[in-house]
């Protein structure tokens, strides 16, 4: 056997054992989806079908109809998470472009002050929130969860990361020719950055619609429920069956599969960017 | 209005305003400040304020119901009362048992993954997407799926062992020996694919001319692998043990959903047990002071391990 074959039939080694470790990660997927279309006695027989022989829909169904307004969960999360994102996104930007592109006085103290807080993990932070939440009047309503979602010292760190890597020279010339630097904002370094805020704008979305610690400690109130709260009810409902509640978790995640698969490439290079320290 | 007017028939176009400097300086102080502005007021009210609060609420004793007039201040009493305190302890332990158990392996399985997947394999993003996957998923819909899966009598996980010939396997989130592991399993389960995509970005930076030198040397993979790829990598491995530790260190939702800290107290992790302080027995200031107490644990080891770093992390 020549060497280059041998290499290939390593490589194509290789990928097997990734392929067969890829699959069984997604096996636990592939078993929500199998049982949310089978009978009910027939999701835990051993061996398992993973192709149900009698399959139904009628999970879907029961979803959709049962006493559980799945509907209006969707219809909050997508409040939210749209609401939140477009803020988060917007004000990031400006914050990023202040500390990429501005001198003004202040500036390193904030920075630190920004770095600073990083450290302090977001769940530590639940409990006071809840105090000045309701302080401010805010608690247990939908901005408790979009106001806050809409500060991200991460998004800040990870645009001024892309503004900062572009060359200063655009910038001088845009002065000198007299443009205010709101025009150099939107007209010049945003239109150059768009993979870097694609990235932040889907990591944010996924980030935002999955969030189920702000809204449990700051919802009490089940007509604002989002889906990763609402989901919750799935598993107390009484009658309810294994294949009612994957029927339920496979609707919740699809938004964020689609997404995820539509904007792969943004994901994998909004988590990459994170890695690179700036 | 009329300032703007002015100042637009005194600019010629293509000229530079005749401003002082320090004119400019306060000018662009203010324009800096209105871009910052919107971040900075939310960074106040969100971050700034809650760090500042849980500090000194944790000098406190508070129920949300007795109002602000209610707060009382008990000096260090909550921190003296915590030595003592067999849940928080217990809390503790298990906390740090999980963090020892998830992040060497999930650093472990996705430097390994990303190393293979980075160049050696055919198939490359579709074995990228599968093993990511599981990350983008809500951990909410993710614990619910796993709880059906570790049940102990008729789950698919213990069919599948009792196929293999196991006669007793575990109990999983049931049973008070293995619930802690359990919760590993899938915390490594969600986590690898995302630190694996950090490390292929690491790999990246890795300069080609270092293998195709070793490979003239006649160095083997294996060898490459440990004297090239993992000290060249040692900045990207820095930065994802410094976030993994403070991740695990977080642990909720899978407790919350699959456990609520049980069998009896094997599962308890400290976010949790402050979650029901707060929220079940509206303790806030005793809240605040385990919350102090684990981001102090937390900062001392990210310090530890910034002292560490000269030791091991590649420096250009």
């Amino acid at each position: 056997m020549s060497v280059t074959n041998r290499k290939r039939l390593f490589k194509l080694f290789l990928t097997l054992i990734v392929l067969a470790l890829g699959v069984t990660m997604a096996l636990p997927l592939a078993w929500m989806v199998s049982a949310s279309l089978k009978p009910e006695a027939d999701i835990f027989v051993s061996p398992i079908k993973w192709i149900p022989e009698t399959l139904i829909t009628t999970n879907y169904r029961d979803v959709w109809n049962s006493i559980i307004p799945f509907d209006m969960f969707y219809m909050n999360t997508i409040k939210v998470t749209v609401i939140s994102t477009i803020g988060c996104v917007i004000i990031s930007l400006l914050s990023a472009y202040a500390f990429a592109r501005i001198d003004f006085t202040g500036k390193n103290v904030i920075f630190l002050l920004y770095i600073a807080t990083l450290m302090f993990p977001n769940t530590m932070l639940l409990v006071p929130r809840l105090v000045i939440y309701r302080f401010l009047g805010i608690y247990n309503t939908h901005l408790a969860l979009i106001l806050p979602g809409w500060i991200s010292t991460f998004g800040t760190f990870l645009l001024r990361q892309y503004f900062s890597s572009l060359p200063g020279e655009l910038f001088e010339a845009g002065r000198i020719d007299g443009a205010s630097e709101f025009t150099l904002f939107l007209r010049i370094a945003v239109p150059l950055i768009t993979a870097g805020i694609t990235a932040f704008t889907v990591l944010t979305f996924v980030w935002s619609w999955n969030d189920y610690e702000n809204p449990l400690m700051f919802l009490t109130n089940r007509p604002l429920f989002t889906i990763p709260l609402g989901i919750m009810e799935f598993k107390g409902e009484k009658n309810s069956g294994i294949g009612f509640i994957m029927a339920g978790s496979v609707l919740a995640l699809i938004p964020i599969f689609t997404v995820f698969v539509a904007a792969q490439r943004y994901f994998v290079e909004g988590v990459s960017t994170t890695g690179i320290k700036g | 209005m009329s300032q703007q007017q002015a100042a637009a028939v005194q600019q010629q176009p293509g000229t530079i305003p005749h401003r002082t400097a320090k004119q400019r300086k306060r000018r662009m102080n203010l324009i800096g400040w209105c871009f910052l502005l919107p971040s900075f007021i939310g960074f106040v009210l969100f971050r700034f304020l809650p760090i500042i609060a849980s500090f000194l609420l944790s000098f406190t004793k508070w129920n949300l119901v007795s109002g602000f007039s209610g707060i009382e201040f008990v000096g260090l009493s909550n921190f003296t009362d915590l030595v003592t305190d067999d849940t928080f302890l217990v809390s503790l332990k298990n906390t740090f048992l999980y963090v020892i158990g998830s992040v060497p392996a999930i650093i472990v399985i996705a430097i390994v993954l990303a190393v293979i997947v980075n160049n050696k394999i055919y198939l490359k993003s579709l074995s990228r997407l599968m093993i990511y996957m599981p990350y983008i998923f809500s951990m909410v819909t993710v614990s619910m799926v796993w709880l059906s899966l570790y049940s102990p009598n008729y789950g698919p996980i213990n069919n599948f062992l009792r196929r293999l010939g196991i006669e007793n396997p575990p109990g999983w989130v049931t049973s008070s020996k293995s619930s802690l592991a359990a919760l590993v399993i899938i915390g490594v389960w969600s986590m690898v694919g995302y630190y694996m995509v950090i490390f292929m970005a690491g790999l990246q930076n890795i300069p080609a001319s270092y293998y195709e030198a070793a490979e003239i040397d006649g160095a083997g993979s294996i060898y490459q692998f440990f004297k090239i790829t993992l000290p060249m990598l040692s900045p990207t491995t820095f930065y994802v043990m410094i976030t993994c530790i403070i991740n695990s260190f977080q642990v909720f939702t899978a407790v919350k959903i699959m456990t609520e800290g049980g069998p009896g107290t094997s599962s308890m992790v400290t976010v949790y047990y402050v979650y029901n302080l707060a929220v079940k027995y509206n303790k806030i200031g005793y809240a605040c002071a385990v919350s102090m107490v684990l981001f102090v644990l937390v900062f001392l080891i990210t310090i530890f391990q910034f002292k560490m770093q000269k030791k091991w992390v590649y420096q250009e």
